[in-house]
């Protein structure tokens, strides 16, 4: 190894990088454009369901009940309809996703102790927005069920409203949320979107570079000259390394500057790991580059290869734990999820090394693993 | 481009053959290159049945810890209720420090930490808690882990009040309650496999009819073959259309292969409406799509400008479309900007044609935006291109 000779590959490179000024500007613009938009965009929370209702009753009861979902933030009035066939018209094409459909003598059997049903009709194409609309409708469902039967149960055995309630709910859940106290979308999004963009972005940034070169034809200069292969490939690699740590610093002070989101951890730490995450993620590229022979199999492969488990597998929007076993398997074979653990831990939690060091060594073994696969992938003399 | 001399008819049918050459050459060029042939099989068969088959966006599995101070019948028959599949137990606990302790290393995602007395404040009527530590470094997971958990101990509490009043299920019949009565529609299993599979085959149309007509355009570029097409009668319509025509038959076929291949026989997807419409709005899509990226191979001048960009677009357009996250619940500005990614539109015609049997009376608004888009970007892109070459 010889470090002039990496030097001068790198600054062949960094110069070529540095002249053709769209990509430069695209490299750095396109992982703060992403954190903008998607820690704004991004909202994982369940909010604003488009529902319909259909009341039947009319009753004080009855509009006092659906004034209750029609004022939470999680429900979107759409209006009031009067009959389930006009509701069906409604959930096919999409416009509500939910329908409220309170039956005739409602308010007269609650206030005559007895129980009401309530029908809900729910699109089930989003399973998990379905699931969670349930469950808001569920809660609504059981505050007021509480509230009545602690009234009637006081009316009946002559207690007080306190006594009555206590003796409804007798155990009260009392729940403290960690790490993201106030519980904000943003504040999960956002570290985990240093992931996102640092896996996605420098793969892309490294995979077109030796494939470039080989189809211009001027790999033809590196086969010739001195450069051994592992110079090559260090100097290669080194701009564009460079370009995406400086990425991650950028992306730190987005999230702790404008999102406001808490840094507990130790920032040593941080830049450690994301520099191995970036080694890790520039080296997939690096591979891609060297299997294929034309830019674009190189892009989509690289495009494809990335994205998909970057959003389904990482953790970034479903937690690692429950995906079914074997794509925790498939999980467990993707770097993201280290990252995503390390990004999550030093920002919200503030766990230090004693806790990530399995997430930091499965990276560096992943980034050591790529490099070794590489430097035996690429040959100076190829055949043909 | 003008045939001068030759009749109407006659210029039509040159026209077409120029088109169907022109097409030729596209697949011709795109099946040479054996790797992307590769990657396009893996990710409409193997991958869509990995991506539908592993993924639970449901919560399933949070593991959950017990420190249980008072160690009662109730204790234990409280935690007996934390069960799958939305929760699985993952042991007691010593101390409630060992609960942090675990919360810290992610290995469980909330602790329920039982008081002492807690029985026998149950049995004689007295109010008591129990507290619940959620890990909400992924928001959405640890709030519907408190509320499952909050549902659990809510009707634990009332069971245990009813039994103490010696109250029979007949007793809580006669009681002023509201019961619940859910019927969910189009997917009533609230099947995942079917959810996830459509929403990976919808990525990969993305990713693929994008990027293909971009790199193909931009590849003649950068090499200079479009120099060769230009001095041979070919107007810039006919260079564009072919390969937005050659990755619209590839992609067509593509999904074919995983509707009937992998989606309708392994996962049980229905197609309750009609196939005819699906394909031929599919088509639209992948026109539209298509337009986008050779709108960012008409403005960048080689193959890693134009995959940044269509990077730079398409992650935007994966994420915020309303698969992975829900439209309504984003703010108003990233809304309106998403009315211009076309995959927006397209989710709703997929999901709809499958799953809800819709036809174009309840899409038409939808198709007419994406032909409205597609046909601006296509013409834009013609534009950026005629003044480029001409």
């Amino acid at each position: 190894m010889n470090f002039r000779r990496i030097k001068a590959v790198a600054f062949k490179e960094w110069r070529e990088t540095v002249r053709d000024r769209i990509f430069l500007l695209l490299a750095f613009l396109l992982p703060v454009l992403w954190m903008l938009v998607f820690g704004y965009g991004l909202v994982l929370d369940v909010e604003h369901i488009p529902l319909v209702v259909v009341d039947r009753d009319h009753s004080a009861l009855s509009r006092d009940y659906l004034y209750r979902f029609t004022e939470s933030r999680y429900f979107d009035f759409k209006g009031s309809l009067t009959s389930e066939t006009e509701a069906d018209a409604w959930l096919l094409s999409g416009k509500a996703r939910a329908v409220i459909v309170v039956p005739e003598k409602f308010g007269e059997r609650l206030l005559a102790g007895q129980p009401a049903h309530v029908q809900t009709l729910i699109d089930g194409t989003f399973p998990l927005r379905t699931d969670i609309t349930k469950g808001y409708v569920l809660a609504i469902n059981s505050a007021l069920s509480g509230e009545l039967l602690a009234d009637y149960v006081a009316r009946t055995r002559g207690l007080s409203r306190e006594q009555a309630k206590t003796l409804v709910q007798p155990i009260r859940l009392e729940v403290r949320y960690l790490y993201n106290e106030e519980v904000r979308s943003a504040w999960s999004i956002v570290p985990a979107l240093i992931m996102f963009s640092l896996m996605l972005a420098p793969p892309l940034l490294t995979a077109l570079g030796i494939v470039r070169e080989k189809e211009t034809g001027s790999i033809y200069n590196i086969y010739s000259s001195t450069v051994s292969k592992i110079e090559f490939l260090t100097g290669k690699l080194t701009p564009y390394v460079a370009i995406s740590f400086v990425n991650a610093l950028l992306l730190w002070l987005l999230a702790t500057l404008w999102f406001q989101v808490p840094f507990k951890g130790s920032f040593g730490l941080f830049l450690l790991s994301s520099l191995i995450f970036v080694l890790t993620s520039t080296g997939i590229g690096l591979l891609v580059s060297l299997m294929v022979s034309t830019q674009v199999a190189a892009l989509i492969i690289t495009m494809v290869l990335c994205t998909l488990p970057t959003i389904l597998f990482s953790g970034l929007i479903v937690p690692v734990s429950s995906l079914s076993p074997g794509a925790q398997v498939q999980a467990h074979l993707f770097p993201g999820m280290y990252y995503t653990n390390i990004v999550r831990g030093t920002f919200l939690k503030g766990v230090g090394m004693n806790v990530l060091w399995a997430d930091m060594l499965a990276l560096a073994l992943y980034a050591a693993l790529l490099r070794l696969v590489a430097y035996r992938l690429f040959t100076k003399r190829p055949r043909s | 481009m003008i045939v001068s001399g030759v009749p109407r008819s006659k210029r039509a049918a040159i026209w077409w053959g120029r088109l169907m050459v022109m097409t030729r050459k596209e697949l011709i060029q795109l099946f040479r290159d054996v790797p992307i042939v590769v990657f396009l099989i893996y990710s409409f068969t193997l991958s869509v049945y990995i991506s539908g088959n592993g993924l639970k966006s449901q919560l399933h599995n949070a593991n959950i810890s017990v420190y249980d101070a008072d160690h009662s019948f109730s204790s234990r028959d409280l935690i007996h209720k934390f069960q799958p599949p939305f929760f699985s137990f993952a042991g007691e606990l010593s101390s409630s420090n060992e609960g942090l302790y675990r919360l810290d290393r992610g290995t469980v995602s909330a602790v329920l930490d039982i008081p002492p007395r807690f029985h026998e404040q149950l049995a004689a009527g007295e109010p008591t808690a129990v507290q619940l530590l959620v890990d909400t470094t992924n928001s959405p997971q640890g709030l519907s882990a408190a509320s499952y958990a909050a549902r659990i101990v809510a009707q634990f509490g009332q069971e245990a009040s009813l039994a103490r009043f010696g109250g029979s299920a007949e007793a809580s019949q006669n009681l002023p309650v509201i019961v619940s009565d859910h019927r969910v529609w189009y997917n009533p299993d609230q099947n995942e496999t079917w959810f996830e599979s459509i929403s990976h085959l919808l990525r990969m149309i993305t990713i693929f009819a994008m990027l293909l007509p971009a790199t193909a355009l931009v590849r003649e570029k950068e090499r200079g073959t479009i120099e060769q097409l230009l001095v041979s009668p070919l107007t810039p319509l006919l260079i564009m259309l072919p390969k937005v025509l050659a990755m619209t038959v590839v992609i067509l076929c593509a999904m074919a292969v995983a509707l009937f291949g992998v989606m309708q026989p392994i996962f049980g997807v229905p197609i309750r409406g009609n196939l005819v419409l699906l394909f031929s709005l599919t088509a639209l899509f992948v026109f539209t799509t298509a337009g986008m990226g050779l709108f960012a191979a008409t403005i960048t001048k080689n193959q890693s400008q134009v995959g940044l960009l269509t990077l730079l677009l398409i992650a935007p357009m994966l994420m915020l479309s309303g698969v992975t996250s829900p439209m309504e619940a984003m703010p108003p500005w990233v809304q309106y900007l998403m009315t211009l990614s076309p995959l927006r539109y397209f989710i709703d015609v997929v999901y709809g044609i499958l799953l809800k049997g819709n036809g174009l009376k309840e899409l038409w608004g939808h198709v007419l935006a994406m032909g409205l888009l597609g046909g601006s970007l296509f013409g834009f892109g013609m534009w950026r291109f005629r003044r480029q070459f001409q």
